[in-house]
């Protein structure tokens, strides 16, 4: 049981929008799509769900070429953003309306949607009509309706994204439970590098239109194999700059320069560009860093926990995201502090290079 | 105790002599002459219900009721159906839409008169151009100057062309109004098109169908100018439908008694009848959403 996908593209007149695409999902884990708005996520979900037309490749559900098979006949429940429930229609009815449409008996219907609803906690909210429910619940509805289904494959397309943080919490970590041992191929997309890591499975990580990495989670998390997926799987941003590596040493223009390390001997001397996540980039020194770097501080933010401030330093700016209360002064020059083995160097084609 | 202020009435006022002078005043009118017998020069008699009693005793106003009722029923039950039909054929973007919306909307504003003008001569069995091809190039006979079928068929299809539009315009309103993500949840639960219509399309149209329906039932039940100039109620009374009629009452034989009274008859018929239309609708509307 898998779904497959072979070099599948999406054009609309002149416009690419899917690159060719091979990628294999499968059960038992969230198969999750990341990129930021923009970057293909749902232009993919619907070219597997069959809702828009592809312009070349197959797709292969359990061995099963479906690429020319109808929305209708894939099996298959998708949930969007966007709270999407029959507003004519009870509760009840909106998560009974798949299993109506496949004719299924009466009784077997009233047995999945009370399984579905007691899942979800909505069990108390079968007569009303959506419009009578909270976001959350909407949402929760929506997902009950996926869940009653029995898909072969479930669609979830940044389903936390309208709600608020609290409830986003709360059915993150219900979500891999609600599907586990269920046999479909839940595939999740989502802008959120954070959300990624919480649902663990595999990651593709997807940048303009095409996937730049997929493997499991942690692998992709902590090895980009090219810039675009470092850049992807990192919030806030993460910081590059252009550095020389010559005679042992790498150069990062004016600004600092450290050793070779057992990373980068191997590099032949050159021009690269390093990447390092926010929270590798310390407001204070430790026994880790091994460079110190000056910049200009634009904008502090403190959040929770956590303290960011963006800096600038010649022609870069980078952000800086450490644990606890720091105090910077905005527009005074301070110095921050990073662990040159946590950078990624990549070659003049943005593939990674070094150890 | 609290004090009201009375200014409001001074505000309302301007809306109550309008309405007194084009529908109270009107209204009690033809109540006092319902009620009584004149033959001109302003003398009145007492007559009582008599009028009332007689209407509703008479074959005649039966007869007339009848075909009113039978013309109201075939127009809903062809508009309704063929416009939610057009509606959905019709095309959601693109550069057709401004198109098809005129060309729908063109029927709608030609005078009612004209219209019946148009379909007459379009008609008529020797010069008529539709009444020609099927009485000399086809050879079959169709004369609605002569034939009640015939004459039936011509004001049915005259007022399915004149009129079907409007079902379609509301229909496509309704229809526009729901979104894209409905139809593809809908696909990916697997639905038909049949399914489509039957649970998102028309629930999400029910209301401006509602509109349809009660538009259509009193514009039909009230219809005078086209049959009339089409047919004239004719051939002999076969299409003589209750406005006609009263109006041949009223101004054909000047009994102006009758006529009121049958005036009031009618004007009570619409309203219930629009009233339980009404209601059972939206009695749906509210269980069904």
């Amino acid at each position: 049981m898998a779904l497959e996908l072979k070099e599948i593209t999406k054009k609309v007149g002149i416009h690419t929008y899917i690159k060719p695409t091979s990628l294999i999902l499968e059960p038992g884990y969230f198969n999750v799509l990341l990129g930021e708005t923009g970057s293909g996520k749902t232009s993919l979900i619907k070219l597997m769900a069959g809702l828009d037309p592809m312009a070349s490749g197959q797709i292969i559900m359990n061995g099963k070429d479906i690429s020319s098979m109808n929305t209708q006949k894939r099996n298959i429940s998708l949930v969007h953003q966007f709270f999407i429930n029959y507003p004519h229609m009870s509760v009840f009815d909106n998560i009974a309306s798949p299993l109506r449409v496949a004719g299924m008996a009466k009784s077997e219907i009233e047995g999945r949607v009370e399984e579905a609803a007691d899942i979800l906690q909505l069990r108390s909210m079968l007569k009303r009509r959506p419009d009578q429910l909270s976001g959350g619940q909407q949402q929760r509805c929506a997902l009950a309706r996926a869940i009653a289904k029995e898909s072969d494959a479930v669609f979830l397309d940044e389903p936390l994204a309208n709600l608020d943080y609290k409830l986003r919490e709360e059915l993150r970590e219900q979500l891999p439970e609600l599907f586990a041992g269920r046999g479909a191929v839940v595939v999740y997309a989502t802008s959120e590098p954070e959300e990624a890591l919480l649902l663990g499975g595999k990651t593709a990580l997807m940048d303009n239109g095409r996937v730049t990495q997929f493997g499991p989670t942690a692998d992709v998390y902590r090895k980009p194999s090219n810039l675009a997926s470092a850049r992807v799987f990192s919030n806030p941003p993460i910081n590059c700059a252009n550095v020389e590596k010559k005679n042992g040493l790498i150069t990062m223009g004016n600004m600092a320069s450290w050793k070779v390390d057992a990373q980068t001997r191997s590099l032949e001397d050159g021009h690269y560009t390093i990447a390092i996540r926010p929270n590798h980039v310390m407001p204070k020194r430790s026994d880790q860093t091994n460079v110190i770097l000056q910049g200009l501080v634009k904008i502090t933010e403190l959040s929770g926990s956590e303290s960011s401030a963006h800096f600038e330093m010649e022609n870069e700016t980078w952000v800086s995201l450490a644990p606890g209360v720091h105090d910077f002064n905005i527009g005074i020059e301070h110095q921050f502090h990073m662990d040159s083995s946590n950078c990624f160097y990549f070659d003049e084609n943005d593939q990674v290079v070094g150890d | 105790m609290k004090t009201y202020n009375q200014k409001a009435w001074f505000f309302v006022l301007p809306v109550l002599v309008l309405v007194a002078f084009n529908a109270l005043i009107p209204i009690m009118t033809v109540v006092n002459y319902s009620v009584q017998e004149t033959f001109g020069d302003n003398v009145f008699f007492w007559q009582g219900l008599d009028w009332f009693e007689q209407l509703l005793r008479s074959d005649r106003f039966h007869a007339s009721l009848g075909r009113q009722f039978l013309f109201t029923g075939l127009i809903l039950v062809i508009e309704i159906p063929l416009g939610i039909a057009v509606a959905l054929s019709m095309p959601r973007k693109g550069i057709w839409v401004p198109v098809c919306l005129v060309t729908m909307a063109l029927p709608m504003l030609i005078p009612w008169n004209v219209v019946g003008a148009m379909w007459n001569i379009f008609t008529l069995p020797d010069i008529g151009l539709l009444g020609y091809f099927f009485n000399h190039t086809l050879g079959i006979s169709y004369d609605m100057t002569q034939d009640p079928l015939a004459a039936w068929i011509t004001i049915v299809t005259m007022d399915v062309w004149h009129w079907t539009s409007l079902v379609v315009l509301l229909s496509y309103a309704g229809l526009v109004s729901i979104p894209d993500d409905y139809y593809r949840a809908a696909r990916i639960d697997g639905a038909s098109n049949f399914a489509v219509f039957r649970y998102i399309q028309l629930p999400k149209m029910k209301t401006v169908l509602t509109i349809a329906i009660l538009l259509r039932f009193m514009d039909s039940f009230n219809i005078y100018t086209e049959p009339f100039v089409l047919t004239g109620g004719g051939p002999g009374n076969s299409t003589t439908l209750l406005s006609i009629d009263l109006v041949k009452i009223a101004l054909g034989q000047f009994d102006l008694g009758p006529a009121a009274a049958m005036s009031l008859i009618y004007f009570a018929i619409t309203l219930l009848v629009s009233w339980v239309f009404y209601s059972v609708m939206n009695n749906q509307t509210d269980e069904e959403g």
